[in-house]
């Protein structure tokens, strides 16, 4: 595969760009891999490539029912954040973070990783105090976050009204190397580097059907064929509920919609990334000028990635109130996503009751900046039939155990 | 938007004046249940793709709780009915067939 460096740009200029080869291969599905992933979104791509990088595994086939990324990887507002309260939770997605800082590289492939800072601001007492636990938690936990100050948020984002009516500002918990990143890019570049070690990424295939032989699982029946697997790994996020029903188990998952919009572009006016968990509604913009913004979840099961209206219409309110500035602007483009919520709002890694079956699922609103964790984890709980230090706790007997990550982490509201 | 009618009041009422309330005719499991039985009752849901009985209340309105059939694939609303019920009755089971003739049927 050919490297991406400046050398490699100035000669494709001055060959009109026609020497770059196709960034990863379409092969024809074979009859069998060693392991089969469905779902060729963030999670199932990262779970691939470390599968190949860490534990030497590349016969390795990642199924996907419509195009790389077109499920949430490619819906969501990509914030990355680590500030959270339970251990295992800070543990995992700490380790996504730092991940992301070094994913470029890694990759060979700019995902725009930009630690331009997360603020989730403090708007009544009660949030206050959650906040203030939180970064005594994360200093514990070795996660650099810190509560600052409602002078200093005003300084970090002049454009907010701090003195709102009915949500004044008091306070924020701010993570400095928080922030955003490409989320097509994170796709194509794990998605690249699986490819290059040899593994099938096959589009334009749902798996229709999941087979056992001797109480293991060795096959899914896709729409291209049957397909045989000595493992399988389900991540497919809002669709977990219907492959777990194909292998023939239930999750404690509902899938419900989430939604998000972006404004007309205009001059950088916002440099962090604003979030306001208590009217739920968070911001940030984008290299293009846009202003990304999202809110809260649906209450009820839905399929469709078609959100409620006045989901849309609380959020912007809300986002009035604290930023004034942005009252008159016009939403360009808005859509949604099918988030798959937990019971205890942390996801699930786990083996299942089908053995050589594990999930991966229950991200929620907040999993983009999980991807290169999970993969980690995952690809280690696949390797060894065994989870590791990160993907243990949150396995699916938490629930028989009553050993919830309560992290509320996607309360109704997205990250 | 979401439109349900309260089979209480008889109201037409959208979504902002209903609050969702999850998978419908969910079964207590008893003191006498096992582990596993307990975890599917509190956690363990349906989800379907598809045909679906959901809880909701009139929340803004009458206050009262009732369950709608509606498609998660579509969000077409096939019928709503009391919560007194414990399982689907036969006329929602029949609107549910004429829009849906392949349905698997209720549990
Ligand atoms: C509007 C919105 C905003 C969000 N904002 C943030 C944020 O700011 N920060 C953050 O961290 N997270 C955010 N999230 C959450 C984040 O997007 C998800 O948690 C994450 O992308 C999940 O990745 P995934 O790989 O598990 O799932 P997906 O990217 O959804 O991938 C699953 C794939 O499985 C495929 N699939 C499904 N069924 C089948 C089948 N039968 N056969 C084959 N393939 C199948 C789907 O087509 C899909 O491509 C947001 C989500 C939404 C919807
Ligand atoms: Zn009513």
């Amino acid at each position: 595969m050919k490297r991406y460096n400046a050398l490699a740009i100035l000669r494709e200029g001055l060959r009109l760009h026609r020497g770059w080869p196709r960034a990863w291969a379409s092969p024809e599905p074979k009859s069998e891999y060693d392991v089969v992933i469905v779902g060729a979104g963030g999670h199932g791509l990262a779970t691939a490539y470390y599968l190949g990088r860490n534990h030497g595994i590349t016969n390795v086939a990642v199924l996907e029912k419509g195009w790389l990324g077109g499920g949430n990887t490619g819906r969501n507002t990509t914030i990355i954040r680590s500030n959270y309260l339970q251990d295992p939770s800070a543990a995992i997605y700490e380790k996504a973070r730092a991940l992301y800082e070094t994913m470029s590289r890694d990759l060979n492939l700019n995902v725009m990783f930009s630690p331009r800072g997360v603020m989730m601001l403090a708007q009544t007492e009660h949030e206050k105090r959650g906040y203030l636990r939180t970064a005594e938690a994360n200093a514990l936990q070795g996660v650099e976050t810190e509560f600052i100050s409602p002078a200093r948020v005003k300084e970090l984002v002049p454009m907010i009204n701090i003195e709102g009516p009915r949500y004044p500002v008091l306070g924020a918990l701010w993570q400095a190397r928080g922030g955003t990143a490409r989320h097509d890019a994170v796709a194509w570049g794990y998605a690249r580097a699986c490819s290059d070690m040899g593994m099938h990424i096959i589009q334009q295939c749902e798996v229709i059907g999941i087979e056992h032989r001797g109480g293991r699982v060795s096959a899914v029946n896709t729409t291209r064929g049957r397909i045989g697997c000595g493992k399988l790994a389900l991540i497919v996020a809002g669709h977990s509920g219907r492959l777990a029903e194909m292998a023939g188990f239930r999750l404690p998952i509902e899938s419900v919609a989430l939604q998000a919009m972006v404004s007309e572009p205009i001059k950088p006016m916002l440099d962090v990334v604003v979030m306001a968990n208590t009217v739920h509604g968070y911001i940030s913009q984008s290299d293009k000028g846009e202003l990304v913004i999202g809110g809260g979840a649906d209450g009820y099961n839905n399929y469709t990635q078609r959100g409620s209206f006045h989901h849309i219409e609380e959020t912007v309110r809300a986002l009035c109130e604290t930023f004034p500035a942005i009252g008159r602007l016009r939403m360009m483009r808005q859509w949604g996503g099918i988030v798959d919520m937990t019971g205890d709002r942390s996801p699930i890694l786990s083996k299942t009751p089908l053995p050589g079956c594990y999930v991966n699922c229950g991200w929620g609103t907040g999993g983009f900046k999980a991807i290169p964790g999970s993969g980690w984890a995952m690809a280690e709980l696949v390797a060894n039939d065994a989870p590791g230090p990160l993907a243990a706790p949150f396995s699916l007997s938490r629930f028989r155990e009553g050993r919830f990550i309560d992290e509320s982490v996607a309360a109704g509201v997205a990250h | 938007m979401l439109i349900l009618t309260c089979p209480y009041c008889g109201i037409q009422a959208d979504e902002t004046e209903l609050a969702p309330g999850g998978e419908a005719h969910l079964k207590r499991a008893g003191p006498d249940a096992s582990d596993a039985e307990f975890e599917a009752y509190m956690f363990e849901r349906r989800n379907p793709y598809g045909v679906h009985f959901e809880r909701w209340r009139h929340a803004a309105g009458c206050g009262k709780w009732f369950i709608a059939a509606r498609a998660t694939d579509t969000l077409e609303v096939f019928a709503t009915y009391k919560a007194q019920c414990t399982a689907p009755p036969a006329d929602v089971i029949r609107a549910i067939r004429a829009r849906r003739p392949d349905w698997e049927g209720w549990k």
